[in-house]
């Protein structure tokens, strides 16, 4: 990127203090000494489940009898594959929600292994209540690193950033953008925009279960050719910004368009680790309409085959259609 | 309609489909003439390629006439008869400007997938998987073909028949891409591993290119005699070590440029060795067996070029890199940029420098397109290559 990028903070009007700087894994240090440990946490506990789970067995309780040894060895594995996981992984969210499975796993055995001695069941006890002590911490910990696909601003808030580069000069790619009625031809998520004036517009967008979100926008810079930047008007149901920069390819081959977007997830950071788990991830759904942009700029329309007849759509990949026409 | 469809590993089957539809305005519909398997449909068929779907249409060499056009169409009109390149190129972006079509950046909806694998993705291709976009192929009554202002090209001459321009779409021109690459100068040497369709085509197109002497290495005598009719000198890998008869053959110094025109599939001529690698292929600790690409590489000569036109997928094992490096080889490969070499090769069809038809050597109803694969694939009855006609 040869031009400094304009200050976005001054753009945008909430939000955009950092909680501390991202590291290069995205995530930021304190969530990630919490996964770490939990991650090492995994094999200190996986370890002797593996070599010593007779021990194991009576220490929490539980009748130490061939097939009780079999089901620790087979738990510690898990633990063992867990934590290799997350320490091995920049980003290891789907192993921590595989240490949430493996939490349930494990309350579900200690219910089933509860025994009628008092000795066993204090232990027991004790057990369950430990697991259910980690499980908090795992859901914590994947709660914070599925926010990092984009960053996080200081009040919760998630914003994206991803580029594209397209084979047209940068006049005619910000022309295309900056009419904002075209937005829906490439943002998937999005129903309609309508310009009603004076740098406002309305927007409709699609969301979950069939119903729509509406708001209003305005656009707060416009550098021809070079820059927009737009933001919900107050009262916005999911408030959210967004800027775009154009800039010129290296070798002239074409136009680099850099986007950010911000937005107040509903339902905060929960919501937002809720949503991920069906597919929703912010930074994934950019790249999507970035993807298509190019082919809208490029060839005119969104490409759709037999498999993929709606366009690129990332979640779409893992559930293709047959390769035959649509009938 | 009836197109022959993907149904899991080792089982394809003619079945009912839908008739395509003009999904994009720059779509034409096809009704098909004729079609051919390709070897690369038999790394489909033997399950090699991920993503593939139950159901899915293969296919992607192929030629008919046009009967539907987009709204965005003004290059060709209902009637006319094309040939239709396998890579899917929208002509717009950056590789396609630079003449790169099997790169295009536009043409894979399913780029995601491709990236997972490959880092980034290239172009869609017509029958070939969901991670190369999820396509409906050519080996079908009626075919969709997006993007039909850059790919097609119309056939107006009608003395030429469906099998001598039909290879157009692939086979010819990935051949003599094969040989192009290898820049090939006045006395050169060139070996080619494989002598099949598109080993033939690498032959005849290494001499059309200058070549002094070519070389065929194969293992079925019918395919050897077929490159040797063409003018190659032949080695049979069973019956000699490839690299000392290469070594032999050239004075010591090995091949200028050598072509793999095999793939990921290759046999090899020692049984364990094929056995070993065959086993690791089969637990996926390595996605091919690339023992023709390992002789190429250390078959040429000092400062050679090798160059890889058949299909890889994956990940290899024992490649030999350090052979490749300390001996200065250039390696040239990719997918055919069809869109690149067909104005020029019709001219040379037309020109009577090179009659495509002579590597096919079965021609069935595309209602036996499943009889067709399986000879293909046990190279039963010298089968060559195979052509469909709906």
């Amino acid at each position: 990127m040869r031009n400094p990028p304009p200050p976005l903070e001054r753009l945008l009007s909430r939000t955009t203090e950092r909680r501390g700087s991202n590291t290069a894994s995205g995530r930021r240090p304190n969530e990630d000494r919490l996964a770490k440990g939990l991650g090492w946490f995994s094999l200190g506990l996986g370890l002797p489940q593996v070599l010593l789970p007779s021990r194991v067995n009576r220490l929490i309780g539980i009748e130490d009898n061939s097939r009780n040894r079999a089901i620790m060895r087979a738990v510690g594995l898990r633990e063992l594959g867990g934590g290799a996981g997350i320490l091995d992984r920049p980003r290891p969210g789907g192993f921590l929600f595989a240490r949430i499975a493996g939490d349930l796993m494990d309350l579900v055995l200690l219910r089933a292994a509860f025994r009628p001695s008092r000795k066993g069941r204090r232990r027991v006890a004790a057990a369950t209540a430990a697991v259910a002590g980690v499980a908090v911490l795992d859901i914590v910990a994947s709660a914070r690193t599925s926010r990092s696909s984009g960053s996080t601003t200081a009040d919760g808030g998630i914003r994206v950033r991803t580029a594209v580069t397209v084979n047209r000069p940068p006049d005619e790619v910000y022309g295309y953008w900056h009419d904002f009625e075209n937005l829906p031809n490439f943002m998937a998520h999005l129903e309609s925009v309508e310009v009603t004036g004076d740098g406002r517009s309305h927007w409709t967008a699609k969301a979950p279960a069939g119903t729509k979100v509406e708001w209003d926008a305005e656009i707060v810079e416009d550098i021809p050719d070079e820059l927009i930047a737009w933001r919900s008007a107050e009262g916005a149901h999911v408030p959210n910004s967004g800027c775009v920069r154009f800039t010129s390819a290296p070798g002239d081959a074409g136009t680099e368009v850099t986007v950010e977007l911000e937005y107040q997830p509903p339902g905060g950071a929960m919501g937002a680790a809720f949503s991920r788990l069906f597919g929703e991830e912010p930074l994934q759904q950019i790249k999507d309409d970035l993807r298509r942009f190019k082919q809208v700029i490029e060839t005119g329309e969104v490409v759709r085959s037999d498999g993929t007849p709606e366009g690129t759509r990332t979640q779409r990949q893992f559930h293709q259609d047959e390769a035959q026409p649509v009938g | 309609m009836k197109a022959t469809c993907w149904m899991g590993v080792h089982r394809v089957e003619v079945r009912d489909v839908p008739e395509p539809k003009i999904l994009n305005s720059r779509d034409a519909i096809v009704r098909v003439t004729a079609t051919a398997i390709c070897g690369s449909d038999l790394h489909l068929f033997d399950g090699y390629v991920p993503t593939m779907e139950k159901g899915d249409i293969l296919g992607h060499e192929f030629m008919g006439e046009v009967v539907e056009v987009g709204t965005a169409i003004t290059n060709l009109s209902v009637g006319d008869r094309v040939v239709v390149p396998f890579p899917i190129a929208c002509g717009g972006c950056h590789p396609c400007k630079r003449g790169l079509f099997s790169l295009c950046e536009n043409s894979n909806p399913n780029a995601g997938l491709a990236e997972k694998a490959w880092g980034s993705s290239p172009a869609g291709i017509f029958g070939y998987s969901h991670m190369l976009g999820g396509y409906a192929g050519g080996q079908s009554e009626y075919v969709r073909v997006p993007f039909a202002d850059v790919g097609p090209i119309k056939i107006e001459d009608d003395s030429l028949t469906d099998e001598q321009v039909l290879f157009l779409s692939d086979i010819l021109p990935t051949g003599y891409m094969g040989a192009e690459v290898c820049d090939i100068q006045p006395g050169d040497t060139v070996a080619v591993w494989g002598a099949g369709p598109v080993g033939q085509f690498a032959v005849a197109s290494a001499y059309l290119l200058g070549a002094e002497r070519v070389i065929a290495i194969d293992r079925f005598p019918y395919r050897l005699e077929m490159a040797g009719d063409t003018g190659a000198e032949t080695l049979n890998y069973e019956e000699v070590d490839v690299r000392d008869a290469l070594r032999d053959l050239t004075a010591g110094r090995g091949p200028d440029a050598c072509i793999d025109a095999v793939g990921m599939e290759a046999h090899h001529g020692s049984g364990p060795i094929n056995a070993y690698d065959k086993l690791k292929q089969g637990v996926r600790a390595e996605t091919e067996r690339p023992h023709a690409l390992r002789q190429a590489i250390t078959s040429c000569r000092n400062g050679g070029t090798v160059s890889i036109m058949g299909v890889y997928g994956g990940v290899v094992d024992k490649f030999p890199i350090g052979s490749l490096m300390n001996r200065s080889i250039t390696v040239k490969t990719g997918q055919c940029h069809v869109q690149r070499y067909m104005r020029p090769l019709l001219e040379r069809i037309q020109d009577g420098d090179i009659d495509p038809s002579f590597v096919i050597t079965h021609r069935m109803s595309l209602s036996d397109a499943a009889l067709g694969y399986e000879m293909f694939k046990k190279k039963q009855d010298d089968c060559m290559k195979v052509v469909l006609t709906p």
